[in-house]
């Protein structure tokens, strides 16, 4: 360590009563100076994010006016999920029964579950289809979720469809009844 | 016998060098910090696993904030001046070509535009203003913009970025994709924050086999 000269030994001495002025040193210990310089460099490297915005391709389908145009899927590789609001996140496979019985209800960590068991059950990758209808209600990132969960299941062909009046009822009435029934 | 004594050397350091060079790569990192600029609308994007960073030339942003109003930004003043003059023309709205220009982001109905292009910066805060109007599909007016936006451009393809915020509703945003679709812009992109693949799904596997993504 740097060191501070004191000593006052050495020189000649004076008469007794005779103060003399302490010769110190100029030289200052730098190393506590060293200590925060490097302190708060490593504070700003750590706390600095790279806040790169990443960005997410989404490619519309041209609106198909005849329906014959429109692609037809195979019934049974289809599944539809719908999203209500406050995250809720319905699905039906195939077709929408009379009776609604398919209809389920999830939310965004099980859906995954969903879609693996559902592709892995389709017998042909390429007839699996996931329409996805938002509701009304959902927010913008309930949309991005579930689009990024495409990505993250690797599902090739999905569509973002509108939501059919039946089904928005469906789902108003579902989304009541988790609402009143207590425990949920 | 008298050994050659060595003379004692001292065990300190100078310091100041090394003191030197650490506030040197201190002001260094301070000065090269670029600071978030404040933005006049307040966004927060959702999250997803998409790598690609987003592009920053040659974009033409649309923002949906939470409570689904939308703006729009350019970051080409050749193309604004374009756009300003048929907008000049056509609607015959008397806007000023250089405030036009110097704009940041439009979030004005046309009717209103004129008044909002006479506000000062400062006083632009996506909060306070109407946005542009999407609402009404029959009158969605974003549409009139991504018209005016693709002539501009006369067959180049900009960058779309669509930047909406957690909390916007999906009708805001589907009016929006409406407005894209109705000219013909059916690729775009969406701003997001990146989150990491979660294990153990078939893309992560797909990364891990080292296949490109496609995205």
């Amino acid at each position: 360590m740097a060191e501070m000269d004191t000593s006052s030994g050495g020189g000649h001495k004076k008469g007794p009563g005779v103060k003399k002025g302490k010769k110190l040193s100029t030289r200052v210990d730098l190393t506590p100076m060293v200590d925060l310089g490097f302190l708060l460099i490593t504070f700003f490297i750590f706390t600095t994010t790279m806040s790169q915005a990443t960005a997410m391709k989404l490619i519309l389908p041209k609106d198909a006016d005849k329906p014959e145009d429109q692609n037809k899927a195979k019934q049974s590789g289809v599944i539809t999920i719908l999203l209500g609001k406050d995250n809720n996140v319905f699905y039906y496979e195939g077709e929408l029964d009379n009776s609604a019985s398919n209809f389920k209800t999830s939310n965004f960590k099980d859906i995954r579950d969903v879609l693996i068991k559902k592709k892995n059950s389709v017998a042909e990758l390429k007839d699996f289809v996931v329409i996805l209808k938002p509701s009304e209600e959902c927010t913008y990132r309930n949309v991005v979720d579930i689009l990024d969960e495409m990505t993250i299941n690797v599902c090739t062909r999905y569509a973002l469809v509108d939501i059919t009046p039946i089904e928005t009822q469906l789902v108003k009435k579902t989304e009541e009844i988790a609402a009143t029934s207590p425990g949920q | 016998m008298g050994r050659a004594k060595l003379p004692r050397k001292s065990t300190s350091i100078d310091m100041t060098a090394m003191c030197d060079v650490a506030f040197l790569l201190l002001s260094f990192f301070i000065l090269t910090t670029k600071f978030k600029p404040s933005e006049a609308i307040a966004v927060v994007t959702p999250k997803s696993v998409a790598a690609k960073v987003a592009p920053t030339k040659d974009i033409v942003e649309i923002i949906i904030d939470k409570d689904g109003k939308v703006f729009l930004t350019l970051d080409d003043e050749n193309i604004k001046e374009i756009m300003v003059n048929t907008l000049n023309n056509t609607k015959s709205l008397g806007l000023n070509p250089t405030a036009f220009k110097k704009a940041q982001f439009f979030g004005a109905p046309f009717s209103g535009l004129a008044s909002f292009l006479a506000l000062p910066e400062e006083q632009r805060k996506g909060n306070l203003l109407p946005g542009i109007p999407v609402k009404d599909s029959s009158n969605n007016e974003l549409t009139v913009w991504m018209t005016l936006v693709r002539d501009a451009y006369q067959g180049k393809k900009p960058n779309i970025l669509l930047k909406g915020d957690n909390l916007a509703k999906y009708p805001a945003f589907k009016s929006v994709v409406d407005a894209f679709k109705k000219n013909d812009f059916l690729k775009f992109q969406m701003v997001t924050n990146p989150v990491s693949i979660p294990v153990g799904t078939d893309l992560w596997k797909k990364t891990q086999a080292g296949e490109k993504r496609d995205e």
